[in-house]
């Protein structure tokens, strides 16, 4: 397979999945502008931050005038999930330059890493086949997110004011969600997390979501540490 | 809105960061770090489930600030909206009956 072969076979196994986050990045872009920020500010927070779920939840928090240190940090909770994909991918990139690798980072996304990862288990062994297909999945992505967020930011601003666009957003989420509640440690994460978030609504500095984030986190690992301790226990 | 131009693009900035430096923590330090430890792994595979019910139940359950179970359109139209997500797993089909039953609601 050439680098061109690679390149096309990633962007066709990305197409399905930029149907998907179309209507996701609409959303993101329309949001933005209902929460009041400027069309510029839309677009730098999609390139610059480029991670759908951080941006929704960061919108949010900015339209409830939460402080930056809350913003940020919920942000990054969101986002440690990208930690797992880097550590996961790192070893079948480990031959690609360095610098190469660093410019791979920022088009990192829970899609792109999928994408990739179980074309390389299915016996994409070469480095220069790994790289370009990546790269064939990634770029797309970024290029569709974009122009949806731009869209969705254009368009947001003309739709009707009946219209509860604002709601759009959890709905997002729990899309999302569905497909993230696997077996029972994660299912008590999610219902930790949703619980300790509703309780915590009237925290300050609107700390809620990140207080329900990190006990969910807590509660899951703890279950499922819990669970394989006992697998392995003689019976 | 509300927050300051400077707060917006200081927070896009410090997450963007962050959130790169999270991207490229084990592509660029593998060989230095080695493997994740496995408590890290199951913790981080954790995420996505305790961030997205954080994000949403509050969303549904309190859309105004306060828990509302009575009067609540965002209740009935999110307990259908679950009910899809749960099924189909499809983005567009659940935003669809979320906004459709929270405007049908709001007629009523």
């Amino acid at each position: 397979m050439s680098r061109a072969d690679a390149l096309r076979a990633g962007g066709r196994a990305s197409a399905p999945v930029i149907v998907g986050i179309v209507p996701f990045g609409l959303v993101a872009g329309a949001a933005a502008i209902a929460a009041g920020l400027s069309l510029l500010q839309a677009v730098g927070l999609s390139v610059v931050v480029f991670a759908g779920a951080s941006q929704l939840a960061m919108i949010d928090l900015l339209a409830r005038e939460a402080s930056l240190v809350v913003v940020v940090g919920t942000a990054l909770v969101i986002n440690a999930r990208l930690v797992m994909y880097s550590a996961s991918i790192a070893p079948d990139l480990l031959e690609v330059k360095l610098r190469v690798r660093a410019l791979l980072a920022y088009v990192l996304t829970d899609q792109a890493y999928a994408l990739s990862v179980t074309r390389y288990r299915e016996g994409l062994k070469e480095t220069d086949q790994r790289l370009w297909f990546y790269v064939g999945t990634a770029v797309p992505l970024w290029v569709a997110w974009q122009i949806a967020t731009i869209a969705g930011a254009v368009v947001g601003a003309q739709l009707p004011s009946w219209l509860p666009l604002g709601f759009a957003v959890p709905l997002v989420f729990l899309a999302l969600l569905a497909p993230a509640v696997q077996d029972r440690p994660s299912a008590a994460a999610a219902i930790a997390g949703g619980a300790i978030a509703t309780l915590g609504i009237g925290l300050p500095y609107n700390l809620g979501l990140l207080a329900g984030a990190v006990v969910g986190i807590a509660v899951g690992t703890g279950l499922a540490l819990n669970e394989r301790t006992s697998a392995e226990a003689p019976a | 809105m509300t927050a300051s131009t400077a707060v917006v693009w200081s927070a896009v900035l410090l997450a963007g960061v962050g959130t790169y430096l999270l991207r490229a923590s084990f592509l660029l330090l593998f060989e230095r770090l080695g493997e994740v430890p496995p408590a890290v792994e199951t913790a981080l595979e954790m995420v996505p489930a305790a961030v997205l019910a954080a994000l949403v139940v509050p969303a549904i359950l309190a859309p105004d600030g306060a828990i509302a179970l009575v009067g609540n359109d965002r209740l009935f139209a999110g307990v259908a909206a679950t009910a899809v997500a749960w099924y189909t797993e499809n983005i567009v089909a659940t935003i669809l009956v979320g906004l459709v039953g929270v405007v049908l609601l709001g007629l009523v």
